[in-house]
């Protein structure tokens, strides 16, 4: 923490306007991204910011996209109109944090039991699909062409690599067969303009206030494919934290979140294929759940990932309340 | 012949430990830690006390409904490899039950308190109501 902080000093007098910094604290201990919050002290007042990086030596995830388009990404995604924090800084080897960026610290929640379900949140559940559904829409008017090396997925080939991970895990799991057939009998063609999707969208990944959305988190698993993606991963049953009769997130519905969409300028919504991503989310996330077994087993073995795998019976249970009812 | 306490009780009694003394006092990570650590244990006693019983039922519908011998992965990986080709499906008899018996099974160790789990148990007793 003495190293990040020494650091971080230097950061605040040379990049961020300030003399020095306060309230170092860590807020995740994720696998290959850390978050921190500090203030930078300034001659005018204190400042809060966060910091999120991937030090040296910690792999950045495959899928993930790499803190510097990240940061790029989000700065494209504010000049659209998304609610999202300000990139204050991308960091240079010079800084000696490693790779990631500070960007503005933004006040909320995040946990997804709260928003679905607190009173807290009461008011902003009753606005909240339908800004979700404006914040999509202006994520998918972001051009894709800015971002070159971002992943390109026709709907067959995004079901395809998660049918090969659930194979490569070499362990039957009769109820994901059936999804994948399911999946496969459905698959829609490419979409005519496929859009840059925020792939990651989601009650936990976005930052709600008593008002309502107040920015889109998380953009390393953004990538360009079916904006219906984007709008079937919400409505997924793993993030309704037991709020059954609100599909969207546990605190909408479909209808709002799809008015939000077509009123801020996205395209028609067609629910089958909405419909289509809301399934492959289950099985998505059942095939991320199952994959922490090999994490487990083969680099980290510690009781959470272990915890973790055996949630994926979550969305075998999710997929057959959805199929075969 | 091993001796008793069965294993399942003394994996119940650690999993009493971390949760009453280690997690009660303790804060932050620690507690965290020792929290989920207890609630894999628990999972380990419900494994324990049901898997014996639930897999000789899986094997005996496996059996049936394949029309083949073998052991327990080798049957789940063909019933898996039927599906997914679309050899069988639901319309199958006996597959959907089989599914459903299977499933719950699972959960009744991983998660008895998810919500979907709960859900599905009502309808499926409410489907068996006359």
């Amino acid at each position: 923490m003495d190293e990040v902080a020494e650091s971080l000093d230097a950061l605040a007098r040379h990049r961020l306007g300030g003399t020095k910094i306060s309230g170092l604290t860590r807020l995740t201990a994720g696998a290959s991204q850390e978050i921190w919050r500090f203030n930078v002290i300034a001659n005018d007042g204190e400042t809060p910011l966060i910091l999120r990086r991937a030090p040296g030596g910690i792999r950045v995830s495959e899928t993930a996209i790499g803190p510097e388009i990240e940061a790029a990404l989000i700065q494209a995604a504010h000049a659209a109109g998304v609610p999202v924090p300000i990139v204050r800084w991308v960091l240079t080897e010079e800084d000696g944090l490693g790779r990631g960026y500070v960007m503005s610290c933004v006040d909320g929640e995040t946990l997804g039991g709260r928003i679905a379900r607190g009173e807290t949140f009461a008011h902003a559940r009753t606005v909240l699909a339908g800004q979700c559904g404006a914040a999509l829409a202006a994520t998918h008017r972001i051009d894709p062409d800015a971002f070159p090396t971002l992943k390109r997925l026709t709907p067959l080939e995004f079901v395809t690599q998660y049918l090969d991970a659930y194979r490569a895990t070499e362990w039957p799991r009769p109820v994901f067969d059936l999804a994948f057939r399911w999946l496969l009998d459905r698959c829609p063609a490419p979409p005519e303009s496929p859009r840059l999707v925020h792939g990651d969208f989601r009650n936990g990944n976005i930052m709600v206030g008593e008002d309502g959305l107040r920015a889109v988190l998380d953009w390393e698993l953004a990538h360009v494919a079916d904006p219906m993606e984007d709008l079937g991963w919400i409505c997924a049953n793993s993030w309704r934290f037991g709020v059954e009769a609100k599909p969207v997130g546990g605190f909408g519905l479909r209808e709002d979140l799809w008015a939000g969409y077509e009123a801020a300028g996205g395209v028609k919504v067609d629910p089958d294929r909405a419909l289509f991503w809301e399934v492959f989310g289950s099985l998505r996330w059942g095939v991320m759940c199952s994959g922490m077994f090999t994490s487990f087993r083969t680099t980290d073995p510690v009781v959470e990932r272990a915890v973790i795998a055996r949630r994926t019976s979550e969305t075998e249970i999710d997929l057959l309340r959805l199929l075969a009812a | 012949m091993q001796d008793h306490p069965h294993p399942s009780e003394i994996i119940a009694a650690v999993a009493r430990f971390l949760k009453d003394e280690v997690a009660s006092q303790t804060t932050g990570r620690l507690s965290f830690q020792a929290r989920v650590a207890a609630n894999a244990l628990e999972m380990m006693t419900r494994q324990l006390d049901t898997q014996p019983a639930a897999e000789a039922a899986e094997l005996t519908s496996l059996k049936a409904m394949l029309s083949m011998d073998g052991d327990l992965a080798t049957l789940n990986a063909e019933l898996a490899r039927r599906l997914g080709a679309g050899e069988i499906d639901l319309t199958v008899p006996g597959v959907a039950d089989h599914l459903w018996a299977t499933t719950l099974a699972k959960l009744a160790v991983d998660q008895p308190t998810y919500w979907g789990y709960r859900a599905a148990l009502n309808e499926r007793s409410d489907k068996q109501e006359p």
